[in-house]
């Protein structure tokens, strides 16, 4: 009796475990760009500032997110995020001497980006921040290295054909996000979920009649499944991601800006873009005009 | 754009969302809490097996596993209901009603058990004596109890925040990503509100406790 108790047992924990290893949805090939790293970086910058304190610790903490495919994204078996906001990560760590190996990625969700600054915890944090006048207020932001707008992920032969038609829909996005902030002001139904993928699941399901996010993030999922979804209607916002730091150490932006405008010069950037949210099928687009560091 | 005291019209509209959502699962676990508590005291034998079943299952079920599956799991079987309101009702009566159901279970127990065979004895049914003579008596002593369950309940009714549900805590997070500035005032706000609901349902916990209470 107690024989088969326990073979009873190991056969639930057997299937439990088989059904976590399915819960890796959606991690792709890993692929990034090499990038050049300075050696010498750490004679190059002045002392007390917090570029010469990072090359010297040879090391640097990243916030980025986890789930957005082609942004920021790590699935369950990985060792590092995917996406156009860790290649910039590793851009700017390379100026500083910092193998990719030796960046500690943390994940950061929108809700906590600015304390994780002020706290020191992450040195930089590169997570689909858009630049706004508020952030500005608590946070540095350096940038914007992409420029993205709002649109409509949904189900093929949806009503849905643009912005103008989601009064009164369901419209899915993340709990706290801009981007339900928008819709609900154009009258949609704001559904908020905790991870982007749940909400494509639910336009997915039927639960809901429309998801809505960045542009990219939703060309992405489209073109995982592009037999039951599409993204319609022109971009209705304009989203500039900037990279976070600390207003402790304002001689950052300066740095940023300059190492990712010699970036964008020498095709670094493209290269990321293609190696990234390229891969669903977007143009390069020319890569945006760097706000000046004040 | 969106100061939270310049926009408190929406913080009463989330704090009313929640407290729908209370009210209605509330009712609607007290009901069904107590109907399974009749079946599990009661005197048919695969009512009170199917009672107890209910129980141990749903709470050993994390409260977000309940949502997952109202949510996630019931539009993927065709079986979705179209109102998100109703969906998070359901999600919180079933996981509210099984401690209520032993909340209610432990009052009908403190009544000596005489009572229910004096009752059965002059000839009421079971349903009577439970309804004339047990439950009255039972409800003063499940009162400072449930009171735990329902501002469980009240606190419970953020998880909808991760499911569609624009309530307190979903707003809060609207707020503070567009005004991170403004982190502590808007933490302090939604606390306060908080704090309010449950107060309030302590206040009447206490209220009802003074009024029914007999001398023993």
């Amino acid at each position: 009796m107690r024989f088969i108790r326990t073979k009873t047992t190991l056969a639930a924990i057997g299937m439990a475990l088989s059904l976590a290893a399915c819960g890796n949805a959606g991690s792709e090939d890993t692929a990034s760009v090499d990038v050049q790293v300075d050696e010498e970086a750490a004679s190059s910058f002045e002392e007390g500032t917090k570029m010469k304190e990072l090359a010297d610790a040879g090391k640097i903490t990243i916030g980025v997110k986890f789930d957005q495919p082609g942004i920021g994204f790590k699935g369950a078996a990985d060792d590092a995020p995917t996406g156009l906001d860790p290649e910039m990560g590793k851009i700017l760590a390379a100026s500083l001497g910092i193998e990719p190996s030796a960046i500690t990625w943390k994940e950061t969700i929108s809700d906590n980006r600015e304390p994780f600054l002020q706290g020191g915890e992450v040195d930089l944090v590169i997570a689909s921040y858009s630049i706004t006048d508020d952030r500005r207020k608590v946070v540095g932001q350096a940038g914007p290295y992409y420029v993205t707008g709002q649109q409509l992920l949904v189900k093929k032969g949806s009503d849905i054909k643009g912005v103008d038609d989601i009064k009164g829909k369901e419209v899915c996005s993340v709990t706290g996000s801009t981007s339900l902030d928008n819709v609900e002001q154009k009258g949609a139904k704001p559904r908020g979920f905790d991870t982007y993928s749940e909400c494509r699941d639910q336009v997915v399901d039927g639960a809901v009649d429309s998801m809505t996010t960045d542009g990219a993030i939703l060309l992405g999922y489209a073109a995982e499944d592009p037999d039951n979804l599409e993204v319609v209607g022109e971009a209705f916002s304009e989203e500039r991601y900037g990279i976070g730091y600390s207003k402790d150490s304002p001689e950052m932006c300066q740095w940023i800006t300059d190492t990712l405008k010699k970036a964008q010069d020498d095709g670094t950037w493209g290269k990321a873009f293609e190696a990234t949210l390229g891969k669903s099928g977007v143009e390069t687009p020319e890569p945006p005009a760097m706000d000046p560091c004040s | 754009m969106n100061d939270v005291l310049s926009n408190f019209d929406l913080v009463l509209q989330a704090f009313g969302l929640t407290l729908q959502l209370f009210v209605l699962s509330g009712v609607a676990s007290l009901v069904f809490g107590t109907l399974l508590a009749a079946a599990r005291v009661g005197p048919v034998p695969v009512l009170a097996k199917a009672g107890a079943a209910y129980v141990t299952l749903v709470r050993n079920t994390p409260l977000l596993v309940v949502f997952i599956c109202v949510f996630v799991a019931m539009p993927r079987l065709d079986l979705n209901i179209s109102s998100f309101l109703v969906k998070g009702v359901i999600a919180l009566t079933i996981y509210t009603s099984a401690f209520v159901c032993e909340a209610m279970r432990a009052g009908i127990n403190s009544v000596p058990l005489g009572q229910a065979e004096a009752s059965r004895a002059i000839g009421l049914t079971f349903a009577q004596s439970m309804r004339l003579v047990v439950l009255p008596q039972a409800l003063r002593a499940v009162v400072p109890p449930l009171a735990s369950v329902l501002i469980a309940l009240v606190k419970n009714t953020s998880v909808g925040a991760a499911f569609g549900l624009a309530e307190a805590t979903a707003r809060m997070r609207i707020f503070t990503n567009d005004n991170s500035s403004d982190r502590p005032l808007i933490f302090l706000t939604f606390a306060i509100g908080y704090i309010i609901l449950v107060e309030v349902i302590s206040a009447g916990a206490i209220t009802l406790e003074r009024r029914w209470k007999v001398a023993r």
